[in-house]
């Protein structure tokens, strides 16, 4: 069974596995020829639906489904998200920097599908080397024909625009991507009308993560059904996780979901470092609660990871040994948030910096007893409820993430907050 | 004052890969900064000139995004991530470090002009965290005396560029992941080393 997709060509060229010469060495843009050959656009569109894939940059809704959405209207475009932000989230950057090419493909295999001539490809500004790295991929592929006009003698002609964006995790949101792609500030747009419908220039768009339209190509060459037959229902194919924090071997690894959390952290990520204690471990990237040793045999997919109250996200695991000052943690989380918050909406603005100011004071032995209750109190105005998956007052779901570490510790660990509070000594890391 | 004609030329290259003049906006800032070392009014008028905005909303765009800095971030940014995989790792004890090697506290310039040290959020790095960045070039795996050598390197020695690979071998460690083949460019400044900037050049 096949249990790599993305990563095989850098695992077997690390040397130059972002060439056009390795890449066309290896198979690749043979895809391409073929379907721009053999293949109705409304074929393509097919296979992905049929391969159930969905998407990576950490909502999971299915790619083909969205593609469906997409307006009839002229200009489309189709925008790739690659403003990888999320903390413990570093996938991206790796498929940016070995195997660009791949990404290149499965983008001109989607244009086609879509009736799309103009594609961005939104990096975030702190990536300057997997930008340099695309934007070489993406000059040699003009060179060699399958960018620009009438790409292959097929007739369809496609350009390619490396974009990078200054600084901003919100960007990550794709309304927000498409603002900031306007040269506007990166503030997330009211839903609907989705992109699909109003998107770049108020024109019909398609926002896919990296990883999602790095899978476009075996896709395509291999069958929608292919992939259909690869890990559990609902978690199609393999996924690229970003393993970080107390473990062994940090790491991307590119595995099938299914396993179990026991599985991803003791096996493939070889366990706590230092033969320590699992305290606890985030799942899918700084947004989603933490989850706790009592799940560790619970299958790593998207819908039971849902249904534990928590998210894959964008596959960033971040895991916490029984050192961690669970806190200090929670404060880091909050202050990225609060730091990244763009300011529109007031829950998100004032409530994030609230809870980043409580917990500080907390951090650093000035805690109050009525701190606890107040944590929570922000946190339901941010979130009314505080149930999962969230309720929002915001216009995105910013800052119902800052909620997430919040919850955690109070559901987890509030004996440990409490008595920080009560002792009142600053707590070491 | 009018830009110089390598940077009109590139301003026009730039304008050419967009449907809509003001998506380029973000671009040219970087052009602005490299400019004139740093974003200055005259280089957001000059961008506002460029794609049809107003001054005041170009200003408007540049504030919104952390990486557009006025001219007083001198040689180098140092920006150390803090966010959790960093965090959980010494991160913190890194920033304490590289801020006290150079006398400063984050958010600061040195006297001389030559480093600002900055908290940053998560750089994507966290695999090999803790992790740095120096002109938006990335260091993974330092540790607070790392990144002490690093800081002093970077004040004395005042590289014209600095790239990656030649930073990652002489003061990190662990990495994310493999890196595939060495980068032979680097950043010349404060601004993300990309080719369509002129701000990449081959490592001195």
């Amino acid at each position: 069974m096949t249990d790599r997709i993305i990563t095989t060509r850098m695992e077997a060229h690390p040397e130059d596995s972002n060439t056009m010469q390795r890449y066309e060495a290896t198979g690749g843009y043979e895809t391409l020829r073929t379907a721009l050959a053999e293949m109705a656009p409304e074929k393509i569109l097919e296979e992905v639906k049929a391969a159930n894939l969905r998407g990576r940059g950490g909502a999971g809704f299915p790619a083909g489904v969205k593609w469906g959405f997409l307006a009839p209207a002229a200009p489309r475009y189709l925008v790739i998200n690659g403003d990888e932000s999320e903390p413990g989230t570093f996938k991206d950057r790796q498929l940016l920097e070995r195997d660009p090419h791949q990404l290149i493909e499965g983008i001109v295999l989607t244009a086609y599908a879509l009736g799309v001539n103009q594609t961005f490809i939104y990096i975030r500004g702190e990536y300057p080397r997997p930008a340099r790295r695309v934007q070489r991929a993406v000059d040699e592929a003009y060179a060699a024909g399958y960018l620009g006009d009438d790409i292959l003698g097929s007739g369809f002609s496609l350009d390619i625009t490396v974009h990078l964006g200054g600084g901003a995790y919100i960007c990550g949101e794709e309304t927000a991507l498409l603002n900031s792609l306007e040269g506007r500030r990166g503030e997330p747009r009211l839903k609907p009308p989705f992109p699909a419908v109003e998107g770049l220039y108020a024109k019909p768009t398609i926002v896919n993560n990296v990883e999602t339209i790095s899978n476009i190509p075996w896709i395509v060459a291999n069958g929608g059904a292919a992939f259909d037959a690869i890990g559990p229902e609902g978690s199609r194919g393999t996924r690229l996780f970003s393993l970080s924090g107390h473990i062994e071997r940090p790491g991307n690894y590119e595995v099938v979901m299914g396993m179990s959390w026991r599985d991803m952290i003791y096996d493939i990520g070889g366990g706590i470092r230092g033969d320590r204690e699992l305290k606890c471990w985030i799942p899918g990237g700084a947004s989603a609660p933490w989850l706790m040793p009592d799940v560790l045999d619970e299958p790593v997919t998207l819908d039971d990871t849902g249904r534990l109250g928590s998210m894959l996200g964008s596959g960033g695991v971040i895991v916490m040994d029984e050192t961690t000052n669970v806190v200090a943690a929670a404060l880091s989380i909050v202050r990225f948030f609060s730091h990244e918050s763009c300011g529109q909406c007031t829950p998100c603005r004032e409530g994030t910096t609230w809870l980043q100011r409580i917990l500080e004071r907390i951090v650093s032995g000035n805690g109050r007893p009525a701190d606890v209750d107040l944590l929570l109190d922000v946190c339901d105005n941010i979130s009314p409820g505080l149930r999962w998956p969230p309720a929002q007052t915001t216009i995105c779901p910013l800052g119902p993430s800052a909620v997430s570490p919040i919850t955690s510790i109070m559901t987890h660990f509030r004996p440990e907050v409490e008595a920080m509070i009560r002792q009142g000594v600053p707590a070491g890391v | 004052m009018s830009w110089s004609q390598e940077t009109r030329s590139r301003a026009e290259e730039i304008l050419g890969r967009y449907p809509e003049v003001r998506s380029a906006v973000m671009p040219l800032l970087y052009l602005a900064m490299r400019e004139d070392d740093g974003l200055t009014a005259d280089g957001m008028r000059q961008v506002a000139e460029y794609t049809g905005l107003t001054p005041v909303q170009v200003e408007s765009v540049a504030s919104f995004y952390t990486m557009y800095k006025d001219a007083g971030v001198g040689k180098y940014v140092v920006s150390v991530c803090t966010s959790i995989s960093c965090h959980l790792l010494g991160g913190d004890g890194v920033l304490a470090a590289i801020a006290d090697e150079a006398g400063l506290s984050p958010g600061e310039i040195d006297r001389n002009g030559v480093v600002f040290v900055e908290r940053a959020e998560c750089i994507g790095a966290c695999g090999g965290a803790p992790a740095v960045q120096v002109n938006y070039e990335l260091v993974e795996g330092v540790e607070p005396e790392s990144s002490r050598r690093l800081c002093r390197w970077l004040i004395d020695d005042q590289p014209a560029v600095v790239g990656s690979d030649r930073m990652q071998a002489e003061f990190g460690g662990r990495r994310s992941f493999e890196w595939g083949p060495t980068e032979s460019e680097g950043a010349t400044g404060p601004i993300p080393a990309f080719g369509p900037y002129g701000t990449a050049e081959p490592v001195s």
